[in-house]
C-alpha cells in the first residue's frame, strides 16, 4: 500500500541514503516509533500492576464484582459496561480505517464523514469513562473494618469467626447516611429501637434508613450478605475506620490502596491518549474540511492520526484483559 | 520555508492509493475484521460470567485463554487496521522486534525476581 519504490535495488543501494529503506515517508516511521515507545510505557503499567497483585499478600478485588453498573439501572451486569466501551472503542476504530481507506481513493467527503463518525465514538468512550470513574469515586455503600473478632454463621449455620480488621460493607442507602455519621455530623443520629438500628438524618427532609443486611467478601470471590443479629453483631464491632468510595488515599474496594491507584493511573493514562486522540482527529477533520489535504494531492495525515488512534484502541484491549477480566 | 515533509518523501505519500474496485474488496476486509473483534470481546466478557473464578486449573486455563485471544485481537488490530502486514517486512521487524524481545525479558524478570522481596525479607537486616 506504501511506496513500492524500492523494489528490485540492491541492499547497498537501498540503506546507502536518500530513500527510505522502510518504503515510508519518515512521518509515518515516527508515528510507528513513537507508538513502539509508549507500548512500552504501557507495557510497564500493566507489568507493575501485575507485579504488585501477584506480590499482595491480601486478597485483591475482581473487576466481575467491581465493576458491574449500568448507568440509571439497579442490578448486577458484571463487566458489561466495559465491554460496551470496549465495543465503542473498537467501533471508532473501523471509522477511522474506513477514513484512511477513502483517503486513499481521495475521497473527500468520505474522510470527513468517517473522521467525524471517528470523533463522535471517542467522545462516547470519554463520556463513557467518565461516568466508570465517577462510579468507582462514589463507591457502593461503603465500608466499615472491625475493631474485634466476631463470631457469625454461614447459610449451613456453621459458625466462623471474622478477623480484626476485616471490611464490612454496607448497602447504598445506609451507607450515604453512614457517611456523615462517620464524618461527625451532628444531624445523623444512630438509634437502637428493640435491635433495628436505624441511621436517621435530621434536616429540612429527614432521611432514615434501617440496617437490613452486611456484605461480607464483597470485591472478591465468595460475597455474601449477612442480615439480622449477625449484622447487628457486626455493626456493634465497627472500629471509627470507615471507608466510602475510592480517592488517592483510600478506597473502599480492597485493603491495598494500590488497587485504587493502579485503577486511576492506568485507565487515566489511557483516557488522556484518547483525549488527545480525539483533539488530534479534530484538528485533522477541520484540515480535510479545507481541503488541505486534496491539495497536498495525498491523506497521509489521516493514515498517521489513523495509527496513533488504532493504537489506543490497541492499549485499551490489553487493559481490558488485564484489568478487567483476569 | 519549504515543509521537507512534504517534499522528500512525496512519492512513498503519493504511492499509498488504491482504485475503488481494490476499496471495495478493502471494505469487506474492514467489516470481517470488525465482526472478529467484536465477537471475540463477547465470547471473553461470556467466559468471565459463566465461569466462576477459584484457584483451580480451569480457571488458570481460562486466563491464559484470555491472554492468547487478546493477542489474537491485538494482532488483527496492528496487521490489518494499521496496516502494519502490508509494509515491508524489515519495518515490521523493526517494530515487532524490540516489543516482542521486551516482553520476554520481563516475563523472564517478573518470573525470577518478582517475588525476591517476601523471600529475602530477613537477609537483609
Amino acid at each position: 500500500m506504501s511506496g513500492h519504490s524500492n523494489d528490485n535495488v540492491s541492499s547497498k543501494e537501498l540503506w546507502g541514503g536518500g530513500r527510505s529503506p522502510y518504503g515510508i515517508s519518515y512521518g509515518k516511521m515516527y508515528m510507528w516509533f513513537f507508538l513502539v515507545s509508549d507500548a512500552l510505557t504501557f507495557g510497564g503499567l500493566l507489568s507493575a500492576y501485575g507485579f504488585s497483585r501477584a506480590g499482595s499478600e491480601n486478597p485483591w478485588p475482581i473487576g466481575e464484582q467491581v465493576f458491574r453498573a449500568l448507568p440509571g439501572l439497579e442490578g448486577h451486569y458484571p463487566l458489561i459496561y466495559v465491554a460496551l466501551m470496549t465495543f465503542i472503542l473498537i467501533v471508532s476504530s473501523v471509522t477511522m480505517v474506513l477514513a484512511v481507506e477513502a483517503g486513499h481513493r481521495n475521497d473527500k467527503r468520505g474522510v470527513i464523514r468517517w473522521m467525524l463518525a471517528t470523533i463522535i465514538g471517542g467522545m462516547f468512550f470519554l463520556g463513557s469513562q467518565a461516568w466508570e470513574w465517577s462510579h468507582f469515586i462514589h463507591g457502593g455503600g461503603g465500608s466499615f473494618l472491625l475493631a474485634k473478632e466476631v463470631t457469625i454463621s454461614d447459610e449451613n449455620g456453621t459458625l466462623y469467626t471474622l478477623p480484626v480488621g476485616e471490611p464490612i460493607f454496607m448497602d447504598h442507602h445506609f451507607g450515604e447516611l453512614a457517611e456523615g455519621y462517620a464524618n461527625g455530623d451532628s444531624n445523623v443520629v444512630l438509634e437502637n429501637d428493640h435491635g433495628h438500628i436505624k441511621l436517621i438524618q435530621y434536616g429540612e427532609h429527614t432521611h432514615e434508613a434501617e440496617l437490613h443486611s452486611l456484605t461480607i467478601d464483597k470485591y472478591i470471590i465468595g460475597e455474601r450478605e449477612v442480615s439480622g443479629d449477625d449484622a447487628s453483631k457486626l455493626w456493634d464491632a465497627r472500629s471509627e475506620s470507615f471507608k466510602f468510595g475510592a480517592n488517592m488515599h483510600e478506597n473502599e474496594y480492597a485493603m491495598q490502596q494500590s488497587y485504587a491507584n493502579f485503577f486511576f493511573f492506568i485507565t487515566g493514562f489511557h483516557g488522556f491518549h484518547v483525549f488527545s486522540g480525539v483533539v488530534i482527529n479534530i484538528i485533522i477533520f477541520l484540515m480535510a474540511l479545507q481541503g488541505v489535504f486534496e491539495k497536498r494531492g495525498h491523506y497521509e495525515m489521516v493514515e498517521k492520526v489513523g495509527l496513533y488512534w488504532h493504537f489506543i484502541d490497541l492499549v485499551w484491549v490489553f487493559v481490558f484483559t488485564f484489568f478487567y477480566l483476569i | 520555508m519549504e515543509r521537507d515533509d512534504l517534499i522528500v518523501n512525496d512519492s512513498y505519500s503519493l504511492n499509498a492509493t488504491h482504485s475503488e474496485e481494490a476499496g471495495v474488496k478493502i471494505r469487506k476486509n474492514i467489516i470481517f475484521v470488525t465482526v472478529l473483534l467484536t465477537a471475540i470481546t463477547a465470547v471473553e466478557v461470556a467466559m468471565g460470567i459463566i465461569f466462576k473464578r477459584a484457584e483451580t486449573y480451569t480457571w488458570e486455563a481460562i486466563k491464559w485463554t484470555f491472554v492468547a485471544l487478546t493477542l489474537v485481537k491485538a494482532g488483527y488490530i496492528v496487521m490489518s487496521f494499521m496496516h502494519l502486514g502490508e509494509e515491508k517486512s524489515v519495518l515490521k521487524k523493526s517494530i515487532l522486534l524490540p516489543y516482542v524481545m521486551f516482553i520476554i525479558y520481563l516475563f523472564y524478570i517478573l518470573a525470577t525476581e518478582g517475588y525476591g522481596h517476601l523471600f529475602n525479607h530477613n537477609s537483609f537486616h
